[in-house]
């Protein structure tokens, strides 16, 4: 499978990240080289294989319903890059 | 007194006991080595006051006939273990300034075991590379570089350096795709990734979940199996931590390989592998069988389809995993008008290239249309891999390959900047254990004509560290390897 | 048939209609993470770091959220699955603090069921469910406290939601707001949710299509998000069918959207076109291995189990007599349905709902009281009845006994007793009543007696004012016919 520019601007567009104008052709072509590597997985029959998700062969474990962490207001917000009023503040929300 | 830094943890152990000399010393010692190495650039957060303190309080303990495993141990962290108190960015731009307000349970472990910590060590952003060249900070250099740097390897590349160099008795690393292994056979010391489920996840920053796991690079075996001892074990803070109890590894240690069968798979052969490794590999298996072992030939049919399997699903997760760095809560924000420029600004600033591929691939195999094609594919061939093992296992106790196909390049190699597959192509060795999430081992095993120390890898049943251990430490004793000094 | 049928110009058109509603589940702490879900705390307080979004935090599963998953899947009549796997939803939002939802996606905990619910002509219909699955909660997006910034908190994040998913058979605005009221009413019998939609613990989007009636094509589709009462949720589907039948005539075509709700116009307004449907890369969450729940969990749930409305109003009609209106009246609300059963206990069943229905529900209307704050006990209230039917005293005196009870809260008897409230049976007693009347009233004597019958009734009004209402009205009724002649 190759892919276009617009996929490749489709992709970073939901990834949150910005290619320069300058950077798509290559980033296409790097792209495609990649992909055309991981196309070799075709070769392989897994037609009677079952997808394996975890390696990890036990099963969900769960915790009792407690309350256990909480009133930690000033070390959640410790890192925050901006905070008003014990909010994390980020630029307006527009839809 | 002479230089404590070239004593192993058990030889440390031992003179601590002793009273031959006290932690605090112990890590005086370790502190001068970091301060007077730091061109190695292993470092990117030194702690010695913090290093010093614990010491003297393990020096308490001790001249009260206490402590515990580790106690006065003075050790290196790779900076993807989150430390409370002390930054923790793995190496990344977008992370700068990141304090966690918790510690991993890994290095929480290892603080009750009575270890102290010099500081967080380099690794490349995210543990997404081969080299440590992708960090934040540069690269790691190896101690082993002769007229131009050489690369420590990665991602754990400061735990390389920093162990090879003597600045820290021992390191944490972790691996994803090959990332303690393949930095340990680089710069001449050991190193375990060990069952996946082992060492719990948690604190860790996280890469690709379902790979990801926390291991040791030490000087040689013995000092591994003592710090996997305190590292591993079940926790209720991470789900896929496994319940296995946690037997004492260096108990093992020692004896003949007799009854043993050691598996070469042949599809390790493969072409870009070096003759001389080639060449250290038939070596090794000589010693072993020597020692008893039985060696067969084994077959790892899927093994050419590890890479391109492990470069779907570990960026697949990856671009997920990542996407908690949109600069709101903590880390490196580049402000935008609205919230949506401030995310792109942010993510387009903050990430390196490496990463920035890695989630771009990521993104792709998983979006509308390409999901059953390359990540289901993926996991179908993940299976297979797996089942190759099983199958192998039948024949064989343990296998034994090369860890890398090369030593150590040159920081800055045309080839692999020119393209990523070829820095890709460093794991080829080591991404089939991760897929099927087994324990493997790196130990040096000689140096090639260059003078670089070149790793076999051993690698082990699940939940069979101890077969790994007692196997590498009859080949560490064989091969008589000996490191930076 | 009890679809409504839009009149348009070129013919009839149906609603088709479906409902996704996420239910807060109640329990104490989060799915995820051990923070309190208390609404209404400070700002930031109820979160770990894992709702942080924190490097390197894992989610760990509550197992009382799985528990009333699997209860209110009972309730639903749905297929409870022992195999289900988590997923993450990936999407960037300022409210969403890992850059995925944790939620169940291919393999949901619960699958198909259904849910009777009961139209105004008396009719039931069938609204099937598609399925039920477990996911995380979102934090809160605060937009009106600054022009330029919007504002997080993060104390509803990682809250336990179930988000119930119906099938698209809804043909009328009616089934809509039946479906609802049922559902809720049976998430608060079983105590797996609040069902309070007005604080959002229960939120609904409906997604609205139209149709040529009798037809049976399915129409591209408005998805009108969050709205939040019972009568909105009418109000959505009707204005946004009527919407989409006169964009249809007037030749438009309609194209698949989003739409809001506005709560003060009752209109839906469009917000945006879903061309390219959100690519959200759904993967199984590699942090939670499958969740595989033992025969003896869903036993054990199973045998918990309370009689849920359904089954509690079909005994009601059977086995106590009530009418099915009534019935369902009384069991909408679990306390009410408590409150009459233990009311109706060795009494007239039928008669105690009639008191219920009727004075009582009255009765706390007007003071404004709950349920439980009542000043009439449910004993007492079926003692009252019990007086009635015994003949201990007229339906009458019941009534001032009722308004006394209602003000100082005691029992009928006491009340009954003290004031000589007992109704006179005693025929020699009445008897002396009535000839004291017929003697003051020669005038109205005989023109009864010439055929005005019509004035039995001014003659008992007249003998019970005598008798102080206490005679038993029955009693009155006889001896006046024998003595009028």
């Amino acid at each position: 499978m190759t892919v276009d520019t617009q996929t490749v601007k489709r992709v970073a567009a939901l990834a949150k990240l910005k290619i320069d104008e300058d950077k798509v052709a290559a980033t296409e072509a790097e792209f495609n080289k990649i992909l055309q590597w991981v196309d070799q997985l075709k070769e392989v029959d897994t037609s009677n294989v079952e997808a394996l998700v975890s390696v990890n062969e036990n099963f969900l474990e769960m915790r009792r319903d407690e309350v256990t962490e909480g009133n930690q207001a000033d070390a959640v917000l410790a890192n925050a890059p901006q905070k008003e009023y014990g909010y994390f503040a980020v630029p307006k929300v527009i839809e | 007194m002479t230089d404590l830094t070239k004593l192993t943890i058990a030889e440390a152990r031992e003179g601590l006991k002793k009273k031959e000399f006290t932690a605090v010393e112990l890590a005086e010692d370790y502190i001068k080595s970091m301060e007077a190495k730091r061109a190695l650039n292993a470092y990117v957060c030194e702690t010695p006051e913090k290093a010093l303190e614990q010491a003297k309080a393990s020096q308490t303990k001790i001249n009260a006939g206490q402590g515990g495993d580790l106690e006065g141990i003075p050790l290196g962290i790779k900076d993807l273990f989150c430390t409370r108190g002390i930054a923790t960015t793995a190496c990344a731009k977008i992370l700068q300034g990141f304090v966690p307000p918790y510690e991993s349970t890994v290095t929480s472990k290892l603080l009750a075991a009575g270890a102290n910590f010099l500081g967080k060590l380099n690794m490349d952003e995210f543990a997404m590379g081969g080299s440590n060249e992708t960090s934040a900070f540069g690269p790691a250099v190896n101690p082993w570089s002769k007229d131009k740097p050489l690369v420590a390897g990665g991602s754990s590349g400061g735990s390389g350096a920093a162990v090879a160099a003597e600045m820290c008795a021992a390191a944490t690393g972790t691996d994803t795709g090959g990332s303690i292994r393949q930095p340990a056979a680089f710069c001449g010391v050991t190193g375990i990734k060990p069952t996946y489920g082992r060492c719990s996840r948690y604190g860790i920053i996280a890469f690709a979940s379902s790979l990801d796991q926390a291991g040791p690079i030490a000087k040689d075996v013995r000092d591994c199996a003592i710090m996997l001892k305190t590292m591993a074990g079940h926790d209720a803070k991470d789900a896929t931590s496994a319940k296995e109890a946690v037997p004492d590894f260096e108990k093992v240690l020692g004896g003949d390989l007799r009854g043993l069968r050691v598996g070469l798979p042949k599809e390790y052969r493969a072409d870009g592998l070096e003759a001389e490794v080639a060449a250290y590999w038939d070596k090794a298996a000589a010693m072993l069988k020597d020692q008893g072992a039985e060696v067969v030939d084994i077959a790892l049919p899927h093994t050419q389809y590890a890479l391109p399997t492990y470069y779907i699903i570990a960026p697949a997760e990856a671009s997920s995993n990542l996407a908690r760095y949109d600069g709101v809560r903590y880390g490196n924000r580049v402000d935008g008008e609205h919230l949506e420029d401030m995310y792109v600004n942010t993510r387009t600033a903050g990430f390196g290239a490496e990463v920035k591929r890695r989630i771009m691939i990521g993104t792709y195999v998983l979006s509308a249309g390409y999901y059953d094609a390359y990540y289901v594919k993926a996991q179908k061939v993940r299976r297979l891999i797996r089942n190759d093992f099983v199958e192998a296992f039948k024949q064989c106790d343990a296998i034994l390959t090369p860890t890398a196909p090369t030593a150590a390049f040159a920081i800055g190699d045309e080839n692999m900047k020119n393209n990523p597959i070829n820095m890709w192509l460093n794991d080829m060795f080591t991404v089939a254990v991760s897929l099927a999430g087994l324990p493997a081992l790196s130990l040096p095993i000689g140096l090639n004509k260059n003078g670089l120390p070149l790793g076999m890898q051993i690698i082990g049943r699940a939940f069979d560290e101890e077969t790994v251990f007692k196997t590498a430490f009859v080949l560490e004793k064989q091969a008589g390897f000996k490191g930076v000094k | 048939m009890s679809g409504m049928i839009i009149k348009g110009k070129t013919g009839d058109w149906e609603i088709v209609c479906g409902l996704e509603i996420h239910c807060q589940i109640i329990s104490k702490s989060k799915i995820f993470s051990g923070a309190s879900t208390h609404y209404g705390s400070d700002v930031n307080q109820n979160v770990s770091f894992v709702d942080a979004g924190m490097p390197g935090m894992l989610p760990v599963l509550n197992e009382e959220c799985v528990r009333q998953a699997v209860k209110t899947g009972l309730g639903l009549n749905a297929k409870i699955n022992k195999y289900s796997v988590f997923s993450r939803k990936n999407y960037f939002y300022a409210d969403l603090p890992q850059g995925y939802q944790i939620t169940q996606f291919e393999h949901p905990i619960v699958g198909e069921g259904f849910v009777k619910i009961e139209l105004e002509d008396g009719t039931s219909k069938n609204i099937g469910i598609e399925r039920l699955h477990i996911e995380q909660d979102a934090a809160k997006s605060i937009h009106d406290i600054s022009p330029t910034k919007t504002f997080i908190d993060l104390n509803r994040s990682g809250v336990g939601l179930m988000e119930i998913v119906t099938k698209p058979d809804f043909r009328a605005p009616e089934e809509v707001g039946a479906f609802l009221r049922k559902l809720r009413s049976i998430v608060r019998y079983l105590g797996t949710c609040d069902g309070n939609m007005d604080e959002g613990s229960m939120r609904c989007d409906a997604s609205i299509s139209v149709r040529p009636a009798g037809s049976s094509e399915l129409r591209e589709r408005a998805e009108v998000k969050n709205v939040n009462s019972v009568k909105f949720a009418m109000q959505a589907v009707e204005f946004e069918a009527k919407r989409q039948v006169e964009l249809y005539e007037n030749g438009g075509e309609m194209r698949q959207q989003t739409c809001q709700f506005d709560q003060t116009t009752g209109q839906t307004k469009f917000l945006r076109f879903k061309e390219f449907s959100d690519d959200y890369r759904y993967f199984p969450e590699p942090d939670l291995p499958p969740l595989v729940l033992s025969d003896e969990f869903v036993e054990e749930i199973k045998r918990g189990m309370i009689e849920l409305p359904d089954a509690k109003k079909e005994r009601f009609v059977k086995e106590l007599g009530l009418t099915p209106y009534d019935a369902s009246v009384i069991c909408e609300n679990k306390e009410m349905a408590e409150f009459f059963e233990k009311a109706a206990k060795g009494h007239e069943a039928k008669k105690v709902a009639n008191w219920l229905m009727g004075d009582f529900f009255a009765m706390l209307n007007e003071k404004h009281l709950s349920l439980e704050e009542s000043p009439i006990s449910a004993e007492n209230l079926g003692n009252l009845v019990e007086l009635v039917s015994k003949n201990v005293i007229n339906g009458k005196t019941a009534k001032d006994v009722f308004a006394m009870m209602a003000e100082t809260g005691e029992a009928p008897e006491k009340i009954v007793e003290e004031r000589g409230l007992k109704q006179v049976t005693d025929s020699g007693a009445i008897e002396k009543v009535i000839d004291e009347v017929i003697a003051a009233n020669a005038d109205n004597v005989a023109a009864y007696r010439n055929g005005k019958t019509a004035l039995m009734g001014w003659f008992v009004g007249q003998v019970m004012k005598a008798s102080g209402g206490k005679a038993n009205p029955g009693m009155v009724n006889q001896l006046l016919k024998q003595k009028l002649g």
